[in-house]
């Protein structure tokens, strides 16, 4: 459904980001992708949507190559990719029903936008997800009267009206408390099951998305040093993924939390 | 990280900040230079005493005026001026804000590509460049004495402020709330509205209001070269040497800016 093809992106001060990646995700995969800071996971997401424009390589979304599309057929493509950032990106002075409705500003015309007359089904789904998302009493606060976990929240909306076929998802818990942080990785996986949603997750958090994911790619300096299963990840995979660290306690730690999850 | 491992810290030793102007020389050559300078330009100053204890009493004439401002002899013109004044001054911070935005947008590096930022760069330097009088005589010239010249001048020195300082607050936006809209898909104008608008408009009122405040009182000056308003007014108070008119007219100034800043106060709170 999504596949790089040795994608790499150097930036002008010379750091090469990405080196020669390959990946290939099937339909309804959800997958994360941990690496040390400065590992390249960002850019690599932001190559996918082009936000950061690849150096060279190619991104197949379901046949369509994306790297040499024109502005208005990229806008057309980006639709089916939907994107959750790492501190929300939830425009702060617009109210919450406005910044999930920004999702299908790629679908209506700029004059029914500016006026925000969006069509009655467009308003429907928006508060479909956001009850959904336990949000439907907040539609007219104004985003930054909103609680992380309440902001991410919001930000899934407006990633999942646009009806993508992929979610990117940057760091999505981190700046959020643990529990919050699984709630919010608990939302984004069962959704992605639900719409049958391929997603990639940027996380910090290995334990976490151990808990959550089918499949890990490890990156380290632009490069693909991991793609397993999550239980591959063993001491010697993390360390050759992030360098040398004591690794049993995050492992434990998991298999523990599952118990506790079992439980509930 | 070893040329970190190598410092042992000053414990005990007091601290002070490093100089701005590292070089010591260089630091005091600025220093000297700069006070030699202060002494040569007190040194160029004329004074004519004998002139000034003359002049003291037309001094204080003009200030006594203030205790007996006169509303009424004049009350007719006085109000004249001031519609015109008004009218010049709502008329032209409208105008001159509607021609700021889009030239405010093309002048944000991180909102328009590079040629159209210089293009709009260029308008913005050109018009700080021309000061307001001197664009006021020049247009007075063309197109005669009256209010025109003055409403089409301070338009003009509109863009240039308004367009300047927005489009740094532009640049210095929040780049990932942007960056969420386009990566749904919006196209330029959504994403301005959007992404943009609502981040830069607490902004965008603010200076619009200081703006009109400032064109209501480039609007008393304007008067002095002919561009209209109550600037014309004050000027022929003065010629007369009715200085009781002239303090009226500069206390109806007064307490019109002052209401403006207190309604700025009003509006900036309601719209943070």
């Amino acid at each position: 459904m999504l596949r790089l093809e040795k994608l790499v992106k150097t930036y002008k001060t010379g750091d090469q980001a990405l080196k020669a990646v390959d990946l290939e995700i099937p339909e309804g995969q959800v997958l994360a992708l941990i690496g040390p800071s400065g590992a390249g996971k960002s850019t690599l997401i932001r190559c996918i949507n082009r936000l950061v424009e690849p150096t060279s390589g190619n991104v197949y979304l379901d046949g369509t190559e994306l790297t040499g599309l024109s502005a208005g057929a990229l806008r057309r493509e980006r639709r089916r990719m939907g994107m959750i950032f790492q501190e929300y990106a939830l425009v702060e002075r617009l109210t919450v029903m406005e910044n999930v409705l920004s999702g299908r500003l790629g679908y209506v015309g700029f004059w029914r936008s500016f006026l925000r007359r969006y069509p009655q089904q467009d308003v429907d789904e928006a508060f479909r997800l956001l009850d959904r998302v336990g949000l439907a009493h907040m539609a007219d606060k104004r985003a930054d009267e909103l609680s992380g976990g309440q902001r991410q929240r919001v930000g899934i909306c407006r990633a999942l009206i646009q009806n993508p076929a992929l979610l990117l998802v940057d760091e999505p818990t981190a700046s959020l408390d643990p529990k919050t942080s699984r709630q919010i990785m608990r939302l984004i996986c069962e959704l992605c099951r639900e719409r049958g949603l391929a997603a990639i997750i940027n996380i910090h958090d290995v334990a976490l998305a151990q808990m959550f994911v089918q499949r890990v790619i490890g990156l380290r300096l632009g490069a693909m040093v991991y793609d397993g299963p999550p239980e591959g990840l063993t001491p010697d995979k993390l360390t050759e993924i992030y360098g040398e660290e004591d690794w049993e306690a995050t492992i434990e730690k998991v298999e523990e939390e599952d118990d506790v999850e079992a439980a509930e | 990280m070893s040329g970190q491992d190598a410092f042992t810290p000053p414990i005990g030793q007091p601290w002070k900040k490093p100089p701005f102007v590292k070089n010591a020389g260089l630091r005091w050559l600025l220093i000297l230079g700069f006070a030699a300078y202060l002494v040569a330009a007190f040194m160029t100053i004329e004074v004519n005493w004998s002139r000034v204890y003359e002049g003291l009493e037309r001094g204080k004439q003009f200030i006594l005026a203030f205790t007996s401002p006169d509303f009424t002899s004049r009350s007719s013109d006085i109000w004249d001026g001031m519609v015109e004044s008004i009218v010049m001054t709502i008329a032209s911070s409208v105008v001159g804000i509607a021609i700021s935005i889009p030239i405010a947008l093309g002048a944000a590096r991180n909102v328009a590509p590079l040629p159209i930022y210089l293009i709009c760069r260029g308008i913005i330097a050109i018009s700080r460049a021309l000061q307001e009088i001197i664009v006021a005589i020049l247009l007075v010239a063309i197109f005669g004495f009256g209010p025109l010249a003055g409403f089409l001048t301070l338009s003009f020195a509109t863009i240039g402020f308004l367009s300047k300082l927005l489009a740094e607050d532009i640049e210095s936006m929040d780049r990932v709330q942007a960056e969420a809209i386009k990566a749904s898909g919006a196209r330029w104008m959504q994403w301005i509205n959007y992404g943009v608008q609502p981040q830069v408009m607490p902004r965008l009122i603010g200076l619009s209001i200081y703006r009109l405040d400032i064109n209501f009182r480039e609007s008393a000056i304007l008067g002095l070269v002919g561009a209209g308003g109550i600037g014309a007014t004050l000027n022929t108070a003065f010629d007369r040497y009715e200085y009781d008119t002239a303090a009226a007219i500069l206390i109806t100034i007064i307490v019109i800016v002052m209401a403006l800043e207190y309604l700025s106060g009003i509006i900036r709170a309601r719209v943070q």
